[in-house]
């Protein structure tokens, strides 16, 4: 067999069987991955969509650090049970602004996609400290230490740069007020109608149930308070969507 | 040995980690810097303790060089060790969650260190000092680069040491086998490319004429994970003082990356790369060659080239566009001829050796493995289909198919080869015992068996019952409902992965007495050596 004897020539040079094994294996990512990037029916149009706010994506960075995806999906998949249980299926527009994606590959808790607005504050943190005080069969573990833990902000706007470098359409007024949106958000005494312009549809107040001191507790409700409500789907047009 | 540079080398390091250590802008990362310090500190004791003013002895450059493959072995064991225990404690936590110790031993935290404690620790020392050891014997030449070997080995061991004490201190990007932040993932890459300058300058300095089949394996593997690493974790740093980075890329395209690199996660590391094990140690310790030349050049290419196109099968029905879901899936059924092209070389070696499978356990645990390898191969094909996936994402089917996988695939075929390499690298005639291989074989085996068919049993049924309608059309079970239902399976799956873990315990013991030079007085294997009859005269 021809084929067979002139594979020799590779077997016998390391250089070509570097680059051509080199040069199989990225095929598949390019044709995958790279129209991704340019195809403009990837992510729908919709209305809403807006960057996290700072105490938002202090609470996602905690999300992140405590592995919550680990257990809790932020994907819902078309089927009948998944949009009953957790709500409209997910679109692609709404973790557009996520560095990382936070979809997740198990559930061996709920999917959280669409979770904010769902339970009131005082149940978060509740359920956060002691899970089976309020849902018997769960079992997550306890994050009461999230409400002894200041937050800790040197400077929160690196955040918000290092997330405008990749594409994150965050403005020169969001930068400068990253610190003080940051504390404010989860005051219930400040002004946050500044705060409030530059983020629609934040959630503010106090989260953790303690006024006195901005917690990571206070970030992680914030996160998950907001999450799923910024595209309002009583006014989505999924037809206008599909491209 | 003259080691003055490397020492001040690392003191730098070491200073620089201190200075990064007080002006760290986040605690985390404080914390990081004070371990890198502490740890470093270590290598200096180390090697200050093994330096020596005398001129170096010249080195035979015709003498293999085992000692980075030696400590390697060892590595492995440690950390097969570690790992899986790691594992058997989250098994236990989620059965009974009062076992979470917040926050730094919470099951967020210690999964990835589980995950990257078995394949990366585990897996990544096993391919590292198997990939030395195949590279010298089949090329014939000693390693390129004099020291670099033990750079790549110290420098990998440093990598997994920040990435597992950073998980537990809640440094992550999150992203799935790639958590470790940005620092760290640049360390990786510097080990990296010298482990690829030390295979690659081997194999050319080779006196064989042709690249033997098991390093192509190897070849494509550290090539590859190279590319994956580099592109997947391509992120933005908050602070060079600080421990947080944002992904390069958001949503859709991070979901996709992503899972491009992770599923070539498990098949280049967990699959490639263990083939290039299979195909120098099953035919040794077989005494057989390979049973077919021209199926192995097929299915590399085949599987190399398929592998890259198998990822978006982790998105179904996510917001991934359908046509790349598709292409996804027709790939990764694709990839089952090739899979088994690999399975079927790998049997097909012990032809006219089958007799040895009743008198070599070492041989039984290798046929054992490849045989989990085409099990596992032909499940991950079928999952991929997405009428199946749609009840098996989500549950624990999917963590099931991972370890039948793991545990029957890469953990079997690396005992292998360790038990096959132990008693060569340190000249012993043969192992501690024989016997004690028998029940790592059988605790191992049954140990995997119990795991992926509790998980078969606790998947199906979660996927069940999430989408269960009763007459009226109302879901049946609330999500905690579902959540209790699992209550005894996990307790199960936590017996399974004991058994594994007691039988690689038991593997420890074999090898460390084996490393120590004991035998011990066993009955020989049944089998192994005919019984002697008497001759009787007038016999017909």
């Amino acid at each position: 067999m021809g084929l067979m004897d002139k594979h020799a020539i590779i077997e016998k040079n390391a250089t070509l069987l570097l680059v051509g094994s080199l040069l199989v294996v990225t095929v598949g990512g390019i044709v995958e991955i790279a129209p991704l990037f340019y195809l403009d029916n990837t992510i729908e149009k919709v209305e809403g969509m807006r960057p996290y706010s700072p105490l938002e994506l202090a609470g996602r960075n905690i999300y992140v650090r405590e592995g919550c995806y680990l257990c809790h999906s932020q994907m819902i998949r078309p089927f009948r049970d998944e949009v009953e249980r957790y709500g409209h299926y997910s679109l692609a527009a709404e973790s557009m602004y996520d560095h990382p994606f936070q979809w997740g590959s198990k559930r061996t808790g709920p999917d959280l996609a669409r979770v904010g607005d769902r339970y009131s504050n005082g149940w978060h943190v509740q359920h956060l400290a002691e899970p089976r005080s309020v849902v018997p069969e769960s079992i997550m573990p306890s994050y009461a230490f999230l409400k002894d833990t200041p937050i800790e902000v040197k400077d929160f706007s690196t955040h918000l740069v290092a997330n405008g470098r990749v594409g994150v359409p965050y403005t020169d007024d969001m930068i400068a007020n990253a610190n003080a949106d940051l504390m404010i958000q989860a005051d219930p005494n400040a002004d946050t109608s500044g705060l409030e312009g530059r983020y629609p549809r934040a959630k503010v107040g106090d989260f953790d149930g303690n006024p006195q001191q901005v917690t990571e507790m206070d970030a992680l409700v914030a996160y998950l308070q907001m999450l799923g409500t910024l595209v309002d789907f009583k006014t989505y047009d999924e037809a206008a969507g599909y491209r | 040995m003259k080691i003055g540079i490397e020492i001040v080398a690392l003191g730098l390091f070491a200073f620089m980690a201190l200075v990064a250590a007080g002006f760290g802008v986040d605690e985390p990362f404080r914390q990081h810097m004070w371990v890198l310090f502490f740890v470093l500190l270590g290598f200096i004791a180390i090697l200050l303790r093994n330096t020596s003013f005398a001129p170096a002895a010249p080195v035979d450059p015709s003498a293999y060089m085992d000692g980075p493959i030696r400590y390697g072995a060892i590595a492995t064991m440690f950390w097969g060790v570690v790992g899986m225990l790691v594992g058997v404690v989250i098994a236990l936590q989620l059965a009974n969650p009062d076992l979470n110790v917040e926050p730094w031993f919470n099951f967020g935290r210690l999964r990835p260190l589980h995950t990257s404690g078995v394949v990366f620790a585990f897996g990544g020392n096993a391919l590292l000092c198997t990939s030395l050891y195949v590279v010298q014997r089949t090329c014939r030449a000693r390693l390129f680069g004099g020291d670099l070997a033990w750079f790549v080995f110290w420098g990998y061991q440093l990598f997994i040491v920040m990435a597992a004490t950073g998980y537990l201190l809640g440094i992550t990007e999150s992203r799935e086998y790639a958590e470790p932040e940005w620092y760290v993932d640049l360390w990786l890459t510097i080990v990296w490319v010298a482990y690829l300058l030390l295979f690659l300058g081997t194999i050319l300095k080779r006196k064989e004429p042709h690249i033997y089949v098991a390093n192509w394996f190897y070849l494509s593997f550290i090539v590859t994970i190279a590319m994956l690493h580099v592109i997947n974790n391509l992120s933005m740093p908050a602070s060079f003082l600080g421990s947080k980075s944002y992904s390069a890329f958001s949503g859709v395209q991070d979901a996709l990356t992503q899972w491009w690199y992770g599923h070539n996660a498990v098949g280049f590391f967990l699959t490639a790369g263990f083939l290039g094990m299979m195909y120098y140690f099953v035919p040794k310790q077989a005494n057989r060659p390979v049973y077919s030349y021209r199926l192995s050049i097929i299915h590399f290419w085949a599987l190399i080239f398929l592998y890259i196109w198998a990822g978006p099968h982790h998105l179904h029905y996510t917001a991934l566009p359908d046509w790349a879901q598709t292409l996804g899936m027709a790939f990764s059924i694709m990839l089952w001829m090739p899979s088994w092209g690999g399975m079927i070389n790998g049997l097909m070696t012990l032809s006219g050796a089958w007799d040895k499978l009743r008198t070599d356990p070492i041989i039984r645990m290798m046929v054992m493995a490849v045989a989990f390898y085409g099990m596992s191969t032909f499940e991950g094909p079928m999952m991929s289909i997405k009428t199946i996936n749609s009840l098996s994402h989500y549950t624990d089917w999917t963590i099931g198919h991972v370890h039948s996988g793991a545990l029957g695939w890469v953990g079997m075929i690396s005992f292998g080869a360790i038990y096959y390499m132990v008693p060569k690298l340190w000249n012993r005639e043969r192992l501690y015992s024989l016997r004690l291989v028998t029940w790592h074989f059988w605790l191992a085996t049954l140990g995997i068996v119990v795991y992926a068919a509790v998980m078969w049993v606790s998947g199906i049924m979660q996927g069940l019952m999430w989408r269960e309608y009763d007459e009226q059309g109302f879901l049946v079970y609330s999500f905690a409902e579902t959540v209790a239902a699992m209550h005894p399976y996990y307790i199960m799956r936590a017996i399974g992965g004991a058994m594994y873990l007691s039988g690689a315990l038991i593997m420890a013991w074999n090898i460390a007495m084996t490393i120590l030079g004991h035998q011990r007085e066993e009955e020989p294997m049944p089998g192994s050596i005919p019984a002697l009859r008497p001759a009787r005269s007038g016999a017909r």
